[in-house]
């Protein structure tokens, strides 16, 4: 496969170091376009939400833009706009991020400006219960408005019976609510430090202006002398499969979901992690895949068939694979059919051709994300928070062409466990 | 903390975008923007007419042809076909809308040859066999399905139904359940031809690709496909019925959607760059518009809150929109329909002017830093009959707008209050 030689000769530079106070700094330089991808991640998320305050990492991430002591609400948000920018920040399970994206000239004042907000946070009572009204009518909207997504969150409570994973990154309701300026200070100080952040610059500069622009803004910040540690309950390995069922009168569309728990990257077993990869590409990669053949076009039971594995994460992965049936085809029969397609691929593994196939999609993908700044700094901004290396972004394409079929059939046989998955079912009332 | 970096003189330079105009022997016409630094090769290109061209009693046709030209071409059924995109990383894909039937090619540059040789299987030899034709007919109906009780398809449907009665944009885009069910194999067929000529075919190619190259392969893709008619490009906006109307849909749920329509401004309507700063003042800025401040920021009424100006080839509308508690429904709308009404009465400031202007001329650059984004723009001019030096005009005509540019709209667009209303959920004392 010659994708994998030109993308050696070819690689963007990147290039990560740094700063004394401890704050982390990746840089893609990609000269195509005289504009700029500036984030900064911070390695927390929802899942280091204290107990009781669920939601809380989320609506801190909308806090932050309130103001500073230096710069009064809505002033960072008109400077990005008057520099034609754009911004926006986003929670997850395992971290928090805020971004610009500008005409290059700007960088340096996206810098100081995200450094300030890094340690001057400073809002009085007053916004914060206009804010959480916000964020109530956001899982209004997101979740309350939609069955698909109430189940989702029902599913992740049940795949993981322990660990925060299974709260969602939103919170609760009722503990929304309760979230108050003091909750979030609280947060803020503890998380929002140089050395539990990441820098990541990807677009028209390099690494030798952005280490200097660094140093004259994040540079100035004093170190905290550690990182925080986040501190989760583990999750114990399942022993029984679940079911978990929401009946809507407003789901006309069925479908069926399944969710098994799997390793990380930074679990030490990466190669199985690899080939879990392959495993979710061949089950339910695209309209070649094996479940859509199988359920979609061969037996004619579902109308669409995918998977997902979520692998980047700290704690717990899952891979997950979703199916819904065809008109006038039972749930019944659609998991029946499921059922058996998974058995199939587990006892027999995949074919030469499904491996070759998973493999040349996966590594095509990362050449395809080269196009896009925007979307190499989320690659290796969200890497580095989970606690991965750049060079394992870089090293991934070559690490997923190495991985042998033997490997893919151990991994799906230890994890794909019909007895310890959890089965998702969205019905009709 | 250094202070801010002062506000810089507004730069008007449009994006360094080098754009070639490539013609076939046979005459098919390409706008060709040559990148070699990535071993990739996107195409993207346009039919006029998409759902339009719907039979009245078929509606959802288009959008099934869409996604029926990669199911099996030529001498390869869906497997094969597919079989031999995932094998190369080929992505190629239909989308049918309102005005356009779009197509999307984007392939690694060493797999060009099979990509391109896909494509025009694609476009000249589809199969529409019949297991295809049921299996994709099928995720269409479940896709329908899933969105049936979706407050914003709802309302959006909803809301075209009661803007536009009688005229193809009325109907969904997608069809119906009923409709999507009726839609045969040899009726797709015979409508295909329709829908792919090239009267109005736009093509834009961006990657690793020569013009040469690019001029040798256009022949193959499109040369043979029917000439067809040009359609003419109307001057006057459709009218949009039921202005003044409110309409609710009762579906049980904690939040009421919210969308709007007011009359709009066509593409070539010479306030339309004016209308665009004064969008972006209502409701446009993510974080900086005025319906964001007052609904948002303010009073907490909702997470999203925006307007946009949306063109058709033969309509215009301001489109408006927000998602809200039940409860205070009337309030978020009362205070959508008073910025506007102070826009009209007021205008804005020219602060505000200056500010929107800094923002729309400041971020051109931004919709250009990808390969797909590059075409999407390149795409979108050449749909609407601009040339590629719009890109270097386009800054400037934003620059030249003046605050009683801007007045003068807001009085033309919201001078009259009648907006048509479309709510789904348990929208308390909206009326």
């Amino acid at each position: 496969m010659n994708i994998h030689a030109r993308r050696q000769e070819q690689a963007e530079p990147v290039e990560s170091f740094r700063l004394a106070n401890g704050l982390d700094v990746v840089v893609v330089s990609d000269r195509r376009a005289p504009v700029v991808t500036h984030m900064v991640w911070y390695r927390n998320g929802s899942a280091d939400d204290p107990a009781g305050k669920s939601g809380i990492a989320h609506f801190l991430e909308h806090l932050m833009f309130k103001g500073t002591q230096r710069w009064p609400a809505g002033e960072f948000s008109k400077i990005v706009a008057g520099y034609g920018g754009q911004e926006n920040a986003f929670t997850s399970f395992d971290y928090t991020a805020y971004f610009q994206r500008v005409p290059k000239e700007h960088l340096r004042a996206m810098m100081d400006y995200e450094a300030d907000r890094m340690t001057g946070l400073s809002f009085d009572e007053s916004v914060v219960a206009p804010e959480r009204d916000v964020v109530l009518e956001e899982r209004k909207m997101r979740v309350d408005s939609d069955p698909a997504a109430q189940l989702g969150e029902e599913f992740s409570s049940a795949l993981f019976v322990h660990h925060p994973y299974g709260t969602p990154i939103i919170g609760w309701e009722h503990e929304i609510e309760g979230l108050s300026r003091d909750d979030a200070f609280a947060y803020y100080q503890r998380f929002y430090t140089p050395e539990n952040a990441i820098l990541v610059v990807a677009g028209d500069t390099d690494a030798a202006e952005v280490r200097r622009l660094a140093e004259e803004s994040y540079g100035r910040i004093a170190a905290r002398g550690a990182a925080p540690v986040r501190k989760r309950p583990a999750e114990p390995d399942p022993r029984a499969s679940r079911r978990v069922s929401l009946n809507d009168p407003r789901v006309q569309q069925p479908s069926l979901r399944r969710g098994w728990l799997t390793p990380t990257y930074t679990s030490g077993v990466r190669e199985e992690v690899l080939a879990l990869e392959l495993v979710g590409e061949i089950l339910g990669g695209g309209t070649t895949s094996r479940l859509y053949r199988k359920l979609c076009v061969e037996q004619e039971l579902a109308a669409g068939a995918s998977a997902y594995f979520m692998s980047s994460m700290v704690d717990r992965a899952a891979l997950q694979v979703s199916a819904s049936p065809r008109p006038g085809v039972t749930m019944a029969a659609l998991e029946t059919g499921l059922d058996a397609a998974l058995a199939a691929f587990l006892a027999d593994g995949p074919s030469e051709l499904e491996m070759a196939r998973a493999r040349t999609r996966l590594v095509a993908e990362t050449v395809f994300a080269r196009d896009s700044q925007s979307s190499l700094a989320r690659i290796f901004g969200s890497a580095l928070a989970v606690g991965e290396t750049v060079e394992d972004v870089i090293a991934w394409p070559q690490r997923i062409e190495a991985v042998g079929r033997d490997a893919v059939v151990e991994a799906a046989r230890r994890y794909l466990r019909p007895d310890r998955g959890v089965t998702g079912l969205l019905l009709p009332a | 903390m250094n202070a801010p970096i002062p506000t810089p003189a507004l730069n008007t330079a449009g994006p360094a975008i080098t754009v070639q105009t490539v013609r076939s022997p046979r005459g098919v016409e390409a706008w060709l923007v040559e990148e070699h630094s990535l071993p990739l090769i996107a195409v993207d290109f346009a039919f006029d007419g998409g759902t339009t061209r719907d039979p009245l009693d078929a509606a959802g046709s288009a959008y099934l042809i869409s996604g029926l030209l990669d199911e099996g071409a030529g001498d390869l059924d869906a497997e094969a076909f597919q079989g031999r995109m995932a094998d190369h990383a080929i992505s190629l894909g239909f989308d049918a809308r309102r005005d356009d039937f779009h197509g999307h090619l984007q392939t690694l540059s060493t797999h060009r040859d099979t990509a391109f040789e896909l494509l025009a299987l694609a476009l000249n030899k589809p199969r529409f066999d019949a297991d295809a034709v049921d299996r994709v007919r099928a995720q269409i109906i479940a896709g329908l399905q899933r969105q049936a009780q979706n407050p914003d398809v709802l309302c959006r449907n909803a809301l075209f139904a009661a803007a536009f009665p009688g005229h193809a944009y009325g109907r969904p885009e997608k069809g119906d359940i009923d409709s999507v069910s009726k839609l045969d194999s040899a009726a797709l067929k015979a409508l295909t031809p329709t829908l792919l000529d090239r009267a109005g075919l736009k093509i834009v190619v961006v990657g690793d690709i020569t013009a040469d190259e690019l001029a040798g392969r256009l022949d193959a893709l499109f040369g043979a496909l029917p000439k067809g008619e040009a359609r003419t490009q109307p001057t006057e906006a459709l009218p949009i019925q039921g202005l003044g109307q409110t309409h609710i849909i009762d579906l049980d749920v904690p939040q009421t959607v919210l969308r709007f329509f007011g009359p709009g401004l066509m593409w070539h309507d010479p306030d339309f760059i004016a209308g665009s700063v004064l969008n972006h003042i209502l409701g446009g800025s993510a974080f900086t518009s005025r319906l964001f401040m007052e609904v948002r920021e303010k009073r907490g009424l909702a997470y999203g809150v925006s307007s946009s100006l949306s063109p058709l080839r033969e309509g215009a509308m301001l489109v408006g929109g927000t998602a809200t508690r039940n409860d205070r429904a009337a309030e978020s709308m009362a205070v959508i329909r008073e910025e506007m009404a102070k826009l009209a009465a007021d205008g804005p400031t020219e602060h505000e002017v200056e500010e929107a202007k800094r923002y729309i001329i400041g971020s051109y650059p931004l919709r250009f830093d990808t390969s797909p984004k590059i075409a999407g723009e390149l795409l979108h001019l050449a749909i609407r009959g601009d040339t590629p030096d719009y890109l270097a005009r386009r800054n400037g005509l934003f620059a030249a707008v003046t605050l009683d540019d801007v007045r003068r709209v807001a009085q033309r667009l919201f001078g009259k209050p009648d907006l048509l209303v479309q709510a789904v959920g348990k929208p308390v004392g909206l009326v």
